[in-house]
């Protein structure tokens, strides 16, 4: 598979493949469910509303109760999906999911809209970049990102199928797509283009960004083997090792905080087992700030110039 | 097992069991468990419709509870022990290490009877709702119970959760408030006044019952049947049930002070003497 073939389709949010991906799941299985805390349409949950209107409930801006209903729904054999910002669906609820979801290893997907920076002009205060890093650490949570419109439908659908607790995170703005037709499984990398000088790990909207990258990089010359991690937990533990281990330097992309993200995962897995020189695309220890998502993107070291000068860099401490 | 002088029995012999486990691993909260005695027996000894064996974590077709003051473990365990999930002498293991039976309520090693985690105060009502929902849905005419800590009541969750039930109409439900008026740090009209409760659910939207002495086994019985009548009308219903903390051991009887404590050697003894069977059955 070569970089240079991956191209964009156009753009459509990650929220809506989530949207539609709730309404085939739940046309497929009658114990899929819905809630939401006030945010019907920003996580495009109406498609399902209109066609499942008694399998769908509202409880308003009260998104600790709705971690609670969700769990005990599970409890008695439905499959909730849970739809709210990605700030309210982890720092606000934490005790929430790891009591009553995680701890008691209940069947609920929490699903994450408007995530990361490129929420944009609502601010920092609903722009987490935190929430992988808490949803990983709970034991027998699955932390899934999608990349585009098609990738979050997969997933959403694939989750479904899955019984266990999940975190699905996705975005606001259209986005470039590009993964139709590609396969989509739990916990299993997809390889977007073979490379031999660095490997690029990128997970959720950074993705794109990574290919885009890697194609520039292509044209000078610098081959990069592009893998999008969209299952942050369980990782493809091979996946990732089996690159390194024929490229031997790593560039890790992500809309989050370069603490506890994917970066720290895949760190943590080299570490242990083959550590490599390594850099992070991420946020440096910093909240955001209002603006346009390319903006912020660009302003916080997330944009295709900044996967550029990390593989420029961790090439040259590959080779010193 | 619902002729009263047996259930009156098996009451005492739980008391027993909870000073014995809290005795035993010298830890866990013997308080709110000897006050909710007469509520747990009335629920699995005579009330609820459910089967412990085989134990099914969905339970369609039986009625469901759901306790959110976790603490109250020992009381819990010991009624579900009592009424044939699993063996007594299993309660000798509480709290210690690997066992079943964890310092508060859990899922994770499986001990039959348990739905959810809890201890973590505030969550119980909205997996009550989540279950009771359920059960809506899948035309299953049982109900769903519901315990809490009335100290519980501080937490902003539990009042997110009494909106929501009374606005979904979710009327398969009954929620009793183990209405003991004390919490860890002293009585509740002092560490944070509830005002008046009866009135506050009231106007969340729900039926209300008020129950005087919920340390009357009959009492207790009566009510909650009474409340499965309430059910099915457009309301959740909820009984405020009066109890006394630490009832049946008088030195525990009425105080927060034994809500985390055990006793020692000489107040397990004293306890003990104070809580007669007729045929003993210790675990």
């Amino acid at each position: 598979m070569n970089i240079n073939d991956i191209k964009s389709t156009g753009t459509k949010a990650t929220r809506d493949g989530f949207g539609q991906g709730l309404l085939e799941a739940g046309r497929k299985n009658p114990n899929v469910v819905g809630l939401t805390a006030d945010l019907l349409e920003s996580l495009q949950m109406q498609h399902f509303l209109k066609e499942f209107p008694e399998r769908f409930f509202q409880v308003g801006i009260a998104e600790a109760n709705m971690i609670g209903i969700a769990a005990g729904l599970a409890t008695a054999g439905k499959i909730p999906f849970t739809g709210t910002f990605a700030n309210f669906s982890t720092g606000r609820v934490y005790d929430q999911i790891r009591q009553s979801v995680a701890y008691s290893h209940k069947n609920v997907k929490i699903c994450a809209s408007h995530a990361g920076l490129t929420l944009g002009e609502d601010g920092a205060t609903h722009q987490i970049l935190e929430d992988v890093g808490m949803m990983r650490m709970l034991p027998g949570m699955t932390v899934i990102n999608p990349c585009d419109y098609h990738q979050t439908m997969a997933a959403t659908m694939a989750i479904a199928e899955y019984h266990g607790p999940v975190y699905l995170r996705f975005g606001r703005p259209a986005w470039p797509m590009f993964t139709e037709g590609m396969p989509f499984k739990i916990g299993k990398a997809l390889l977007l283009g073979k490379g031999t000088d660095v490997t690029i790990f990128a997970t959720g909207h950074l993705v794109w960004t990574s290919v885009e990258a890697a194609q520039e990089l292509a044209a000078q010359g610098i081959s990069c083997e592009v893998i999008n991690i969209h299952t942050i937990k369980p990782l493809d533990e091979k996946a990732v090792l089996d690159s390194v281990k024929k490229t031997r330097a790593v560039v890790v992309a992500e809309e989050h905080q370069r603490f506890g993200g994917l970066g720290d995962a895949i760190a943590n897995l080299l570490v242990h087992n083959d550590p490599v020189p390594m850099e992070y695309v991420g946020v440096k220890d910093s909240f955001g700030e209002s603006g346009k998502p390319n903006e912020l993107l660009d302003k916080y070291g997330l944009s295709k110039k900044d996967v550029i000068w990390a593989v420029k860099d961790v090439m040259d401490r590959k080779k010193s | 097992m619902s002729d009263i002088s047996q259930l009156k029995e098996l009451a005492t012999q739980v008391r027993r069991d909870i000073i014995r486990m809290v005795f035993n691993c010298q830890s866990g909260h013997p308080g709110g468990s000897l006050g909710c005695t007469e509520f747990f027996v009335a629920l699995y000894g005579n009330v609820m419709k459910h089967k412990p064996k085989p134990f099914k974590m969905e339970g369609k077709g039986q009625d469901m509870f759901f306790l959110s003051n976790g603490h109250i473990s020992p009381v819990w365990y010991s009624v579900l022990a009592r009424t044939g999930y699993f063996e007594p002498k299993e309660l000798a293991t509480f709290r210690k290490i690997n066992t079943r039976l964890q310092g508060h309520p859990a899922t994770h090693e499986g001990l039959p009877g348990i739905r959810i985690a809890s201890g973590s105060l505030g969550q119980g009502i909205s997996a009550a709702i989540g279950a009771a929902l359920a059960k809506r849905l899948d035309g299953d005419k049982r109900w769903v119970f519901a315990l809490t800590g009335d100290g519980e009541l501080d937490e902003g969750q539990c009042w997110e959760a009494i909106m929501s039930a009374a606005h979904m109409k979710v009327d398969n439900l009954i929620v009793t408030v183990d209405w003991n008026g004390q919490q860890i740090d002293g009585p509740t009209s002092q560490v944070m006044d509830l005002g008046n409760l009866p009135a506050k659910w009231k106007a969340f939207g729900w039926d209300v019952l008020i129950l005087e002495n919920g340390n009357d086994l009959e009492a207790v019985i009566a009510m909650l049947r009474k409340a499965k009548r309430r059910t099915g009308k457009g309301k959740p219903v909820v009984i405020l049930m009066k109890t006394q903390m630490g009832y049946g051991v008088d030195f525990m009887q009425g105080t927060h002070k034994w809500h985390g404590k055990a006793p020692n050697q000489e107040q397990y003894e004293q306890a003990m003497a104070q809580l007669k069977v007729a045929q003993t059955a210790d675990f």
